[in-house]
């Protein structure tokens, strides 16, 4: 067919080789491009110096002594698998599971492991529950990118939140998804927004709710954070009644102490810059007093206590996140538990 | 009623298109700027698919601030679409030249997710990005327009939103072979995504020729000389509909979410939902433009609302199953496939030809702007009455609406060529 009048760039033959050079040229950037970052992953898979030493090994969620697991972000054949080290000597020698997992969390010889599954055409995930040997009890399609993961103190229950992002084109439009599920029955609730939420004392009902980062206090109870109208809540949560109560506002995150009585989280601070808003705050639940820790950097992590007086939680190292602990009333000053590591808890 | 719409006119012909050849070959113009579309789509469905991910597992963060843009984006996209229209038929050829500019900055806009590295920045970007599409959108379609036969615009606008799905569906496939061979390698993607832009505005500046000069055309010299279209009978009723519609026309999430929940379907469904419509509506793009140009654009842009009411229709008698939910989504996207480019060629005969842009962009911003205040009442109405009843109001809405839309688009086409 012949082209339409005027010609917009020259005759015909000028236009292709024109067309043909930049697709050569552009090709070759989009190749390099590509190449490029290829390398850079093979480096990945191996040890970098000064690293972390990793060895294979067994790793058991019901270790004979005290232990922190984590995913290990250490380069080298080990990479993004779960590795545990003794819980006194953080910076030893780490025993990689073989198990890869994007977020995970475990307690009383259960594990949740959120994986990626990288199918030939696009990513999906998955949430594994694991039993206490890394073995697969259980596996549920994720509708979305990993976040949140966390088990009940006695094992029993599990819940895990994934962003999901519906639209296309807009790609500007995400949301939360939180599940839990009881590894008793394996019954299942895959969208905690179907609960009856009472706000400020009233039934309160808007297609905006999100719900994430659920902490559980026991089989029943467990506490998360609502957000609905540009406001975030912590909420306490019923899994028999399925239903959602607010009790503070500006609380994302909330992570549970050992003891019941503290909630730890993330905090809008006011006057801090919009790009870094969060920082590590301790609710008294009894008081409803809070607390900021010394920790001045911008959390964005759902904080694990080690103890009823310390904080563990994530912060970006120069391979991908290293873990910090700081004192959880306010005292003392932060420092770093671990490097290269993400996703943490306590065995044992 | 509607053969006036169909009938052969005697308007001068378009270049690029033989008169007298029944179902004679799409224009060169619109196939060279449907390879404009389908490239500059699979580069930005490339980043929109890997974006979240990228957030949450490159720099893990959380996603969530990018919604609240979401609002301002809106309107702003419908303004500039204003401005690109406008601008494009000043001196009555600068279509090229304006979708060039709005082109260009959407594909500038891929090199700098490289360096943005926070949500407010990447916000930004996209803001950036939106405004390119939004600039472009208007002339893009004034030179489909102008290169095709009046009785032919249907198929013609058919073609390119084939082209445009088609592209968007291979976005993200490009997007994860470039992951799976860099192993998270994000700045791969945006890199290749950039080079994939760059090359859709190159096709653009090289095939798609300069529209003609349209002989006497006074140089446009203000936006008031845009508002003066809506004079024109034919194209204010069209617009008045487009908005009455629009108004009635739930936004894709709520859709899919109230679909997802009516049913039962479980979430891991969720992001497919999406991909049914596209593939419908790359299906049927062609045949029910080419079906538009028969029968009529305004009979096929009322069924298509037809097909988007059965599709209420079908979510609300919450028959659970599967077979539904393909039901649901086949009329959704014969909807877009029957509305489309099928008001956008409906326009083009209500518009004169000089103005083509300005036509274009009054009546798609009128409809974007209808269709975000129905996402706002809709919402509204979600949180006060339940996801069932606001669905039943906004279907009983749009039947009302429908039935207004026929009575007011009963006179026949006016051909302004």
């Amino acid at each position: 067919m012949t082209l339409p009048q005027p010609p917009a760039g020259g005759a015909p033959i000028a236009r292709l080789l024109t067309l043909l050079i930049a697709v050569l040229l552009l090709g070759g950037i989009g190749t390099g491009a590509v190449l490029y970052a290829a390398d850079r992953s093979g480096k990945r898979d191996e040890e970098q110096q000064g690293g972390p030493a990793v060895r294979a090994g067994s790793v058991s969620l019901q270790p004979a002594g005290q232990q922190l697991v984590f995913r290990s972000m250490a380069w080298g054949p080990h990479r993004d698998e779960l590795a545990t080290v003794p819980a006194d000597h953080p910076d030893g020698e780490r025993t990689a599971s073989g198990v890869k997992c994007l977020r995970f969390h475990a307690a009383a010889g259960t594990g949740i492991c959120l994986q990626a599954v990288h199918g030939a055409l696009e990513d999906t995930y998955r949430t594994v529950i694991l039993d206490a040997k890394l073995h697969e009890l259980h596996t549920f399609p994720a509708a979305g990118i990993p976040t949140r993961a966390r088990v009940s103190p006695s094992g029993y229950l599990a819940a895990w939140t994934v962003f999901v992002s519906g639209d296309s084109y807009a790609g500007t439009d995400f949301s939360t998804r939180t599940a839990i599920v009881d590894t008793r029955t394996w019954a299942l609730q895959d969208n905690l927004e179907t609960y009856a939420i009472t706000k400020d004392g009233h039934p309160f009902q808007s297609h905006d709710t999100n719900i994430w980062g659920v902490t559980f206090a026991d089989d029943t109870r467990f506490y998360a954070t609502l957000a609905t109208g540009g406001h975030t809540y912590l909420v306490q949560g019923d899994v028999t009644a399925r239903t959602l109560t607010t009790l503070h506002q500006n609380v994302e995150c909330p992570s549970l102490s050992p003891d019941g009585t503290r909630v730890a989280y993330k905090k809008r601070a006011p006057g801090a810059p919009a790009d870094a808003p969060w920082r590590l705050y301790v609710l008294d639940l009894r008081t409803m007093t809070e607390t900021a820790t010394a920790e001045q950097r911008n959390i964005d992590d759902q904080a694990l206590w080690a103890d009823d007086s310390t904080l563990v939680y994530a912060l970006p190292g120069d391979f991908g996140a290293d873990l910090w602990t700081t004192p959880a009333d306010g005292s003392g000053s932060p420092r770093r538990l671990v490097s290269a590591a993400v996703a943490p808890a306590y065995l044992g | 009623m509607y053969l006036a719409d169909s009938r052969s006119t005697k308007a001068p012909v378009a270049p690029g298109t033989r008169p007298g050849r029944r179902g004679a070959a799409v224009p060169g113009t619109v196939l060279a700027l449907g390879a404009v579309s389908l490239i500059t789509d699979i580069s930005s469905e490339m980043v929109t698919a890997v974006l979240p991910l990228y957030v949450v597992a490159g720099l893990g963060l959380s996603p969530l601030g990018f919604g609240l843009l979401d609002g301002i984006n809106n309107g702003v996209g419908a303004l500039v679409r204003l401005v690109g229209g406008h601008l494009a038929d000043r001196g009555g050829r600068g279509h090229k030249t304006v979708a060039a500019v709005g082109y260009g900055l959407s594909a500038v806009c891929k090199p700098l997710l490289l360096l943005a590295h926070t949500v407010p920045l990447i916000g930004a970007v996209l803001a950036v990005d939106r405004t390119g599409k939004g600039l472009r959108t208007a002339p893009r379609d004034a030179m489909i327009s102008l290169a095709t036969e009046p009785e032919h615009r249907g198929r013609a606008f058919g073609v390119h939103r084939a082209m445009d799905t088609t592209g968007a569906l291979l976005g993200p496939l490009v997007a994860f072979a470039v992951l799976r061979a860099t192993v998270d390698g994000y700045d791969a993607v945006f890199a290749v995504s950039g080079c994939i832009a760059a090359l859709g505005v190159l096709v653009l500046l090289l095939f798609v020729p300069t529209p003609a000069r349209t002989a006497d055309a006074p140089p446009r010299s203000s936006l008031r000389d845009s508002l003066t279209l809506l004079r024109l009978p034919a194209l204010r009723r069209l617009g008045l509909c487009a908005v009455l519609l629009g108004l009635t026309t739930v936004s894709d999430s709520f859709l899919y979410l109230l679909l997802q929940r009516q049913l039962g379907l479980s979430t891991h469904l969720f992001p497919l939902l999406p991909l049914g419509t596209a593939a419908a509506f790359l299906l049927l793009a062609v045949p029910l433009g080419a079906l538009a140009d028969r029968i009529g654009r305004r009979t096929l842009f009322l069924a298509g609302h037809g097909a988007l009411l059965l599709a209420y229709v079908l979510v609300l008698a919450r028959i659970p199953g599967g077979a539904v939910a393909v039901g649901v989504l086949l009329l959704h996207g014969m909807f877009y496939a029957a509305t489309d480019g099928v008001l956008a060629a409906a326009t083009a005969n209500a518009t004169p030809a000089d103005q083509q842009g300005a036509g274009l962009a009054l009546v798609g911003t009128g409809q974007a702007l209808a269709r975000f205040a129905c996402s706002l009442a809709f919402g509204a109405a979600w949180s006060a009455w339940g996801g069932h009843t606001a669905l039943a109001a906004t279907a009983t809405a749009l039947a009302v609406s429908a039935v207004a839309a026929y009575l007011l688009l009963r006179s026949p086409d006016e051909v302004t060529e």
